[in-house]
Formats: C-alpha cells, structure tokens, sequence
C-alpha cells in the first residue's frame, strides 16, 4: 500500500491510559482510498482505543495519525471531518429522525433546501423515507442503525468509522445490516474503517482485515489471504475454525518441515510459514474442511488413524470429531455428498491432508 | 365477514363459562388486595398525620366558630339589624349581651372572643376584659343599654356593633384579607392596608423572590458538579457523592450557626478580607442578617437536593451522544447546548421544583440567619402559630404557599411535563 494512495496513515502509533502499560504498541497501518478496512479482535486488543484516536476521542501517546497525509493530532474531533457510527448508535433522543440527520448540516450552516435535499436523500439510501418525523424511540433496532449509518454519511465525509455497530442486533438482523452496509460503501465508494470482534462479520464486509491482539496488529491482510494463509497461530485459531497440533520440528526441508506431536503421536509433514529451524517448537494449524476422510492410501503425504467419537449432523455437512495423533478434539466437516464416507461413532478411519493445508506457524501456549 | 363480525360480538367465556372480563377482574382483584394491605399502614399513617391536619389548617383559615359560641344570644338577636343601621341595636340585644357576657366571665372564655376581634379592631380585647370584669356586679338593671354603655363607653359606639355583626357568621374571610394586607371596612367593602401597614404581601413576594434566586444559584452551582460526578469513574465518583452528602449528616442547626460565624461582621471572612487589606476595617460587608445571607446559606443547604437529581439524569447521558455531535462538526459549545443540556433537563427541572418547593417553605435557616430584612413567610406563620396565637392567620397564610407551590407544581407540568422529571 503506497502512501500516495492512503487517505490515513498510523506512523508509530503508541497508546497508553495509566502510564504502566501500553494498549497499543506501535501501531503501522495505511488505510487506501476507497477501502473498507476492519479491525478485528477480542476485547482489549486495542482496537476500539485505535479508532477513538483516529476520531479524536483520544490523544495518542506516541506518533502520528495523517489523514490526507495531514498530521491530525491536534485537530479537534470536530474538524476533522470524520463520520462515525457509534455501538449504540447514539441517536440524539431529543430529535426526529430528520432532526438527527440536519444536524451535522446545521451545524456547517448549510442552507435550508440543501438540508433537507440531503436529508431526503439520506433517508432514501436506507429505505426510511417515511420515517424523517419520527423519534428515534419509536423505530427498531434496525431502523436506529439505518438511520446512525445515513446521518454518518449525510455531510459526505472523507472517512467513516465504525464502531461495532451492529453489536445490538439480534442475529438475522446482524447479517442483513452488514450486506446493507457493505453496499451502501461500495455504491458510494466509501472508506471504511470498521471495528468489531465478530470474525464473521469482518470476512462478510472488508476489504482488508487488521487482527489485532495485545495491542498489536498480528496480521493485515484479505480475508480470504487471511483465512487461507494465516501467518501465525492467533490468526489461524481467531478466524475460522482449526485444528492444532503442537510439536518440535524435526526436519527442514526448504518448504515444508517435518514435526514431530508431542508425546512421539506422529511425525506430520507441514508448509513452513512462520518456524524457525530444526529444533524449534511449532503449532500446526490445519482447517477442518481441508482433511479427507479415507483417501486412497499414499495419495496424501499425511494419513493417520482416528477413532470417530462424535457425529453431528448439520444438513449439509457432518461435524464429525476424530481423536487423531493423540488429539482429541480434531473436528473434520465431511461433505453431505452421494459418496460421503460412511462413519459410526466409535468407528475408526483413515484422515489425510496434504502438506500445503497444513500450517507450520509460532508455537502458542 | 358476517361470520367474523358475529363471533366478535360474542363473549369470551373461561372453561367453566363465565365472561372472560368478569374471570380476569376476579383474578386481579386478588393482587390489587394485597396490594392495598401493604400500602395501608402508610396510608393510615399519613391520613392521620398529613392530610388530616392540612385538611383542618384549611377549616381553620375561614372558622369562625367562635363567635356562635361566646355569643349565641346576641348573634341571634343581631340577625334583625342592618350592618348599615345608624343606630344602636335593640334593647334586647344588649340584654342578650349581658346575658352572654355573664356565662363566659365564669367559663372565663370570653376574652378569647375579644382576642379574635382584636384582630380586626385594636382595643376589643381591653374592652372584653373590662366589661368581662365588671359584668359580674350587674344585676338586673333597668336599662341594659344605659348599664353596658356605663361600663365602657365603645358599646355605645356603633362601630364597635358592626364589628361584631360583621364577624358574627361561622365563617369568616378576615384572616385572608389580613394575609394580603387587605381589610374590611365597616361597611363591608374591601380595601388595602396603607403601605406601611403592608407586611404580607412583601413577604410573599420576597419568599419567592429568594426561593427563585436560590434555585437558580444552586442550578448554577450545582450542574458543574453534577457534570464531574457523571464522567469521572465510578469509584471517585461514589466519594464524591459522600462529599455532597456529607452536610446531610450534620445536624442543620448546626451548619446555619457556623455561617453565621463566617459571615458575621467580626466574622472569618470579613476578618480575612480585613486582613488582606480588601476592605477598610470600618467597611466590613452585611452578609448576614438579611437576604444574602438568607440566600447564602440556603443555597448551600439545599444545594445536594439539585446536585443528586441531574447527577442521576447525567449518568443516563452516555459519551457517544456528545461524540457523535463533535464527529459531525459541533464545537464542544455547540454540542453542549444542542445535545447535552436538552437530555439534562428532566434532572434541572427535578432539582429545580424541588429547590423552590424546599426554599419556600424554609423556616429555621432564614430564623436564624435572616434577621429582619431575610425572614421568609414560613417565619411569621411560626410566629403567628406559637407567639400571637393568631392561628386563623397562621391557617390562612400556610394555606396561601400551599396553593402558591400548587399552581407553580401545575405550571411546571404543563411546561416541561411532570412525566420528564427524574429524582434519580
């Protein structure tokens, strides 16, 4: 990501409330023009205190923010020009919801029929048309959220954020808002930057996604990048689902390394991501929809023995857990097809995967 | 649609056939008992203690009974004679007088006849006392007219007898015409008191003239304070709310007294004002025993009873609201005033009402450290109640600031809504 391209960029950006420890450790991190940027995380990761420093609601410590490649430290929040959609909306109760969306008109002493064009306008992007005159007690969740998301965007600002904010809905109502959002963003070319610890919410709306843990950024990369090759093991185990194996590793061979489980389980031959050398402890991490189940024998470089224990049936796949290499919580997602392996619970099977799937990250506890 | 129409007019009946309602009233009239049983023993408790006795102060401020009993014959015998008669009643009701005046010198009640139209006319009670004194020596005499008017002069004077006409009814508007510095003229009509005769009327409105200055002190005061207690963390902020309270549990004798230790003349503050050189030895400030230090000190007492109302509305505002408005562009002024201080006003209307309905009513504070010139209307119904005894004023004054703090209670829901006041 040039910089010429980046409407915001995090230049060692350090934070720290009490003086003793710091909530976010250097942060880096260019957001383009036109991007819809998530930060992803368990609470306390640092995410939130991210983009209040972003907003202006916090000072930063140490380092600078740029937007339009303009230091914004000591511009006040309200000169910066940034919309934001806030956890619970904060609709101002005392207004309608036309009222709501004028103000940051108002406030720009725009004048009356510019105002209320956009407002209409607005109102119509989140299909509320009939609603300008209402209270925002009087609307649904979803209609609150519609309306904190039109008012974000009715002064055109240059970047919106937001701040977990579908975390209220209930979960149907979740997952429309985020297929809403995201295309009001792409129809109005939007830059977002969006903050939630939903994992599944973060692969559904961005563009690029920042997972953040103990302050700082693991790994910032597309979603599917992100799901597919996770370069460490609190990537590979925060999004998605994942099986993990941990072991020393026994052989380097450029590629892929040899590990060998603990408690000599096995020997599994993974790709060398994020390892050191021969010696080195490593967590293998390998995503449940990657293992077959009874592959033809010496097809796989990894095939082992497992015990079935459980079987769930979910419709279109089986969940099925396997205690394999001395694990016993290896889950596999067997396609409900014509050919489906057969399986009872207490019946053993062959599972093999190849090397490619299987990930050889940072040993983790 | 005739089918669907016909079974909405049929009646929904439980199981067993009865009405559906009738099932339903039964059921709820279960709760509704236990609810009354709980709410009796306060309610038996403040029916005897409150609403009884206001209900008397109000008997009180018109009663007039008094007259009917010290003077049954003589009321009745003056039912005949015109209040604009230019002559002496009848020779019966002097007969009548006498009669009536012989009972109550040996019940020895009735000088409290002559105390009651004392009120209205100065000497009644002198006169009372005399004629009661030398009434006993009479006997039978051949004119009662002549024998009264012997023993003092004032009951040949034909406005002592319209007095007492006047004032003969079971009930009586004089004590309200007193309480607004009016009175009644002899023959009848009404007109104000000459100014410097005036005293109620001022009252009043320096009560609510100070009670109003309060308020909007300790809204001044108190919304600062307020604003801290909601934002800082919840453990500073319990500590602090202690500090508000702490005067709470001082008894409030004793912080009216150690104002007026500060206020006073040769008192701490003008002493250090002295001592910085502020103020000439000889210029020492007046802040006690008058309004300001009426309205010092009670804006201090009843500061707490602001701060806790908008704290509680306060804590109910959460950041994200002033955020918002400063990410859209509003200045921290311009968010203050258009997002703050409109969702702040059930808490400054709660505290507010509250303040003036306290101040209005504030009796010891103003005794003590009022002087002449701060004392509130509570002070002279005090004084009316346990120095003159006047209870028909007392009665007509309490009942005038009841009504005053319920008209201004109406105004206030018909302004801001009764429904949007929080007491937290």
């Amino acid at each position: 990501m040039s910089s010429d391209n980046s409407l915001v960029r995090f230049v060692d950006i350090q934070k720290s409330y009490d003086g003793v420890s710091l909530v976010v450790k250097s942060l880096n991190l260019d957001v383009a023009h036109g991007e819809f940027l998530t930060m992803l995380g368990p609470s306390g990761s640092g995410k939130t205190t991210c983009l209040m420093m972003l907003a202006g609601f916090e000072p930063a410590t140490h380092g600078e923010i740029y937007l339009k490649d303009n230091p914004i430290n000591r511009v006040p929040p309200h000169k910066r020009g940034i919309g934001m959609v806030f956890q619970n909306y904060a609709l101002f109760p005392h207004m309608t919801v036309a009222e709501n969306l004028a103000f940051p008109l108002q406030v720009r002493d725009m004048d009356k029929s510019e105002q209320k064009q956009r407002v209409d306008r607005a109102l119509d992007m989140v299909q509320l048309g009939p609603f300008g005159d209402r209270r925002p007690a009087q609307l649904s969740g979803g209609q609150q959220q519609r309306v904190a998301v039109a008012r974000s965007l009715v002064f055109d600002p240059d970047l919106v954020l937001m701040d977990e904010p579908l975390g209220a809905l209930d979960k149907n109502l979740r997952e429309q808002m985020q297929y809403e959002i995201k295309h009001i963003s792409e129809n109005l070319g939007l830059t977002v930057v969006y903050v939630t610890h939903d994992q599944s919410e973060a692969l559904t709306m961005s563009n690029r996604i920042a997972v953040f843990d103990d302050g700082i950024i693991q790994q910032c990369a597309p979603p599917e990048v992100l799901y597919e090759k996770p370069e460490n093991a609190f990537c590979a185990n925060f999004i998605g689902e994942n099986n993990r194996f941990l072991g020393k590793v026994s052989e380097d061979n450029g590629d892929t390394v040899k590990v060998e489980i603990d408690n000599n389980a096995g020997t599994v031959i993974a790709k060398k991501v994020n390892v050191g050398g021969v010696g080195d402890r490593s967590t293998l991490s390998l995503r449940p929809e990657r293992v077959t189940v009874n592959p033809e024998p010496g097809s796989l470089p990894n095939i082992f023995n497992g015990v079935a224990e459980e079987l769930i049936y979910l419709g279109d796949h089986i969940r099925t857990r396997f205690t394999v290499l001395g694990h016993d919580d290896f889950i596999v997602k067997i396609p409900n097809s014509a050919n489906h392996a057969q399986l009872e619970e207490g019946g053993t099977a062959n599972i093999g995967w190849t090397a490619e799937d299987c990930r050889a990250l940072d040993p983790s506890d | 649609m005739a089918t669907a129409e016909a079974e909405n007019n049929e009646v929904i009946t439980t199981a067993d056939g009865v009405p559906l309602k009738e099932s339903l009233k039964k059921a709820l009239w279960q709760r509704k008992k236990t609810a009354l049983l709980l709410v009796a023993p306060l309610f038996l408790f403040v029916l005897i203690t409150f609403l009884i006795p206001i209900f008397d102060m109000l008997i009180r401020s018109v009663d007039n009974s008094i007259a009917g009993e010290q003077f049954p014959g003589v009321v009745v015998e003056l039912s005949d004679w015109a209040l604009d008669s230019t002559e002496l009643p009848d020779e019966a009701t002097f007969q009548a007088l006498i009669q009536d005046f012989k009972v109550g010198a040996k019940e020895k009640t009735i000088s409290r006849l002559g105390r009651r139209l004392n009120y209205e006319k100065s000497g009644m009670s002198g006169l009372f006392r005399k004629t009661a004194r030398k009434i006993k020596k009479l006997e039978s005499p051949e004119s009662a007219t002549a024998a009264m008017i012997a023993i003092d002069k004032k009951w040949g004077n034909i406005e002592t007898w319209r007095l007492i006409k006047r004032e003969s009814g079971k009930y009586s508007s004089s004590y309200y015409l007193a309480a607004f510095d009016a009175k009644k003229n002899s023959d009848g009509s009404f007109s104000m008191k000459s100014e410097e005769q005036q005293v109620y009327l001022n009252l009043f409105w320096r009560t609510i003239r100070l009670s109003f200055t309060i308020t909007f002190l300790t809204i001044i005061l108190g919304y600062p304070i307020a604003y801290l207690l909601s934002t800082v963390k919840t453990k500073t902020s319990n500590m602090l709310i202690i500090l508000v309270l702490l005067p709470f549990w001082t008894s409030l004798l004793v912080r009216t007294s150690s104002w007026i230790a500060l206020l006073q003349k040769e008192g701490v503050i003008n002493d250090i004002l002295v001592g910085l050189g502020l103020l000439g030895d000889d210029n020492r400030l007046a802040m006690i025993h008058n309004e300001a230090g009426t309205v010092i000190a009670m804006t201090h007492i009843l500061l707490p009873f602001m701060v806790l109302p908008l704290f509680s509305v306060m804590k109910t505002i959460p950041p994200s609201w002033v955020r918002a408005a400063r990410s859209m562009g509003a200045t921290p002024f311009t968010a203050f005033v258009r997002i703050y201080l409109p969702n702040t006003v059930a808490g400054i209307g709660a505290g507010g009402i509250l303040v003036f309905i306290l101040a209005i009513g504030y009796y010891i504070t103003p005794a003590l450290v009022g002087g002449t010139k701060g004392t509130l209307i509570s002070n002279f119904i005090a004084y009316h109640v346990s120095t003159s005894l006047n209870w028909g004023l007392a009665a007509a004054l309490g009942t005038i600031l009841l009504l005053l703090v319920l008209a201004l209670y109406i105004l206030y829901d018909k302004v801001v809504g009764i429904n949007n006041m929080k007491l937290g």
